[in-house]
């Protein structure tokens, strides 16, 4: 494995577990431990699962005119969020086609006044691409980006026991922090953590930001406290399969910069009343109505649909599998494709070339996995 | 890892048993360790005939689909169909539940020339 692979600050605690070390997006991550993928899923959504994401960036937007900047560069009327809220958006270019997606927090932030900082969350591939982004669209606001990737580690503790276990290790009650809201707080003595009530995963849970030196006593501490549950620690393949069960966008697959927020079927993170990059591209093709979009399928032949697997409609090849696999919760065998916007019906046959055969399918409703919290 | 003593071993992670006049094929511990959870698999005909080194199965992970390559040549004389509703068996017990078809090979000499278990070990060992 090459020396440019970057190593999270718990490689050699994901290394000592049996964790299977892979490259994923310039960083080297555990792909499974010893428990395997289908296990790992399996206690994610029946207790809870811990996640080593800190490959994930993270940039600061703060000053007189962040909220402006902000709205400027992102999908999502920012101006709508109160403090410690959190909320899905997505960067976009002029031609509506997707920089990257991201989380946004609104936090108060001890250098500037209240409603002046932001916090946002990006994907690991995109880190480079996306703060060059930001920074380029910086210059005409009074605000201050910076890239506090580095120093700020971030773990996602998510499944149905993650909120009780977390509560015995908070000082603030946890049902005051509400689904796409944040708290700041103090964990194990010393640890100052942002913990926002979000996910990635479709259960309830939490991930958490906090200094990088404080890594392995968080981690250990959390997997400590939820030993009598059996919390286990959950790899990047669990992680997949658990983010595409409820349909959760995955950057490279259902998004690119030839694919839109619309075509992706986002509408719910863009908002087009206000202006933004992009907004003039995407509302044409809200108004006009995509010539593609994403849909869930299930085959009814037998098979497993990969990524980029042809989508079959009488006999002509219409589209392609965005991402595709056994879905461990429903113990079905579903995709994602993009196909024109006229045959995107739930119940339309379709059939997926999988090697050298065609495997019948059919069009059915996302998500295959409704989130916990949605319930 | 387990290695099978009866059994001889093809460099792409496959084991091939005597049963009689007849071969019985599978996976190895270290082959199904490496492509974890199997979750599909796709199996040959019976009566297909495959030259030695060509794929006759797939098998799918949660993460990715594996060809499975028979290492010498033969013809299917019958397949584990179980295998088709319990694929996990191919990870719980690859060298006897799990096995996956029988086969005449083209000619029995060919399986002398498969890698002994000690031979495969260390293939596994040099990895």
């Amino acid at each position: 494995m090459g020396n440019d692979l970057k190593r999270t600050a718990l490689y050699q605690w994901h290394v000592d577990h049996g964790g299977r070390m892979v490259p994923f997006a310039g960083w080297e991550m555990p792909v499974q431990y010893p428990a395997g993928p289908l296990q790992e899923h399996h206690a994610t959504r029946q207790i809870a699962g811990l996640f080593d994401i800190d490959h994930m960036g993270q940039i600061e937007v703060r000053g007189p005119q962040a909220e402006a900047f902000v709205n400027w560069i992102v999908t999502y009327d920012v101006s709508q969020m109160n403090l410690f809220d959190a909320h899905y958006a997505l960067f976009c270019y002029a031609d509506g086609g997707t920089v990257d997606d991201l989380f946004i927090y609104r936090l108060p932030d001890p250098q500037v006044s209240e409603r002046d900082y932001f916090f946002l969350v990006i994907n690991a591939d995109n880190r480079d691409k996306d703060v060059a982004w930001v920074k380029a669209h910086a210059g005409a606001f009074d605000v201050e980006v910076k890239d506090i990737s580095d120093k700020t580690y971030m773990l996602a503790f998510q499944g149905p026991k993650a909120p009780e276990i977390m509560n015995r290790l908070t000082s603030v009650a946890l049902t005051e922090v509400t689904r796409f809201t944040a708290l700041q707080d103090t964990i194990f003595g010393d640890v100052p953590v942002l913990l926002g009530r979000t996910g990635y995963t479709g259960e309830d849970g939490f991930e958490l930001f906090f200094p990088v030196e404080h890594a392995l006593k968080v981690w250990e501490g959390i997997l400590k406290e939820g030993e009598s549950d059996v919390v286990m620690s959950i790899g990047l393949a669990a992680r997949d399969s658990l983010r595409f069960e409820p349909c959760m966008p995955l950057y490279g697959h259902e998004l690119s910069p030839t694919i839109s927020p619309i075509e992706a079927r986002l509408s719910f993170a863009v908002s087009l009343h206000k202006d933004f990059i992009g907004r003039d591209a995407l509302l044409k093709q809200k108004l006009e109505k995509p010539e593609r979009v994403l849909v869930g399928f299930e085959l009814i032949g037998r098979g497993v649909a990969r990524e980029g697997y042809p989508v079959i409609y009488d006999g002509n090849e219409v589209g392609e599998v965005s991402t595709g696999m056994f879905s461990p919760t429903t113990s079905r065998f579903v995709g994602m494709a993009f196909v024109p916007r006229d045959i995107a019906r739930i119940g339309t046959s379709i059939e997926i070339q999988i090697r050298n055969k065609v495997v019948e399918a059919r069009i059915v409703k996302r998500p295959f996995y409704i989130p916990a919290y949605r319930r | 890892m387990k290695v099978e003593p009866n059994a001889r071993y093809s460099k792409e992670h496959e084991w091939v048993r005597k049963e009689g006049d007849l071969f019985v094929y599978g996976i190895t511990d270290h082959a199904q360790d490496q492509l974890s959870d199997i979750v599909y698999i796709e199996l040959p005909n019976v009566g297909e005939s495959f030259s030695a080194g060509e794929i006759i199965c797939v098998v799918e992970s949660v993460k990715a689909a594996a060809d499975l390559y028979l290492p010498i040549a033969g013809e299917i004389v019958e397949i584990h169909e179980a295998l088709i509703d319990t694929p996990e068996v191919l990870n719980s017990d690859p060298y006897e539940e799990g096995w996956i078809v029988k086969f005449k090979a083209a000619d029995p000499a060919d399986w002398d020339n498969l890698l002994s278990p000690q031979d495969y070990e260390n293939l596994v060992e040099e990895e």
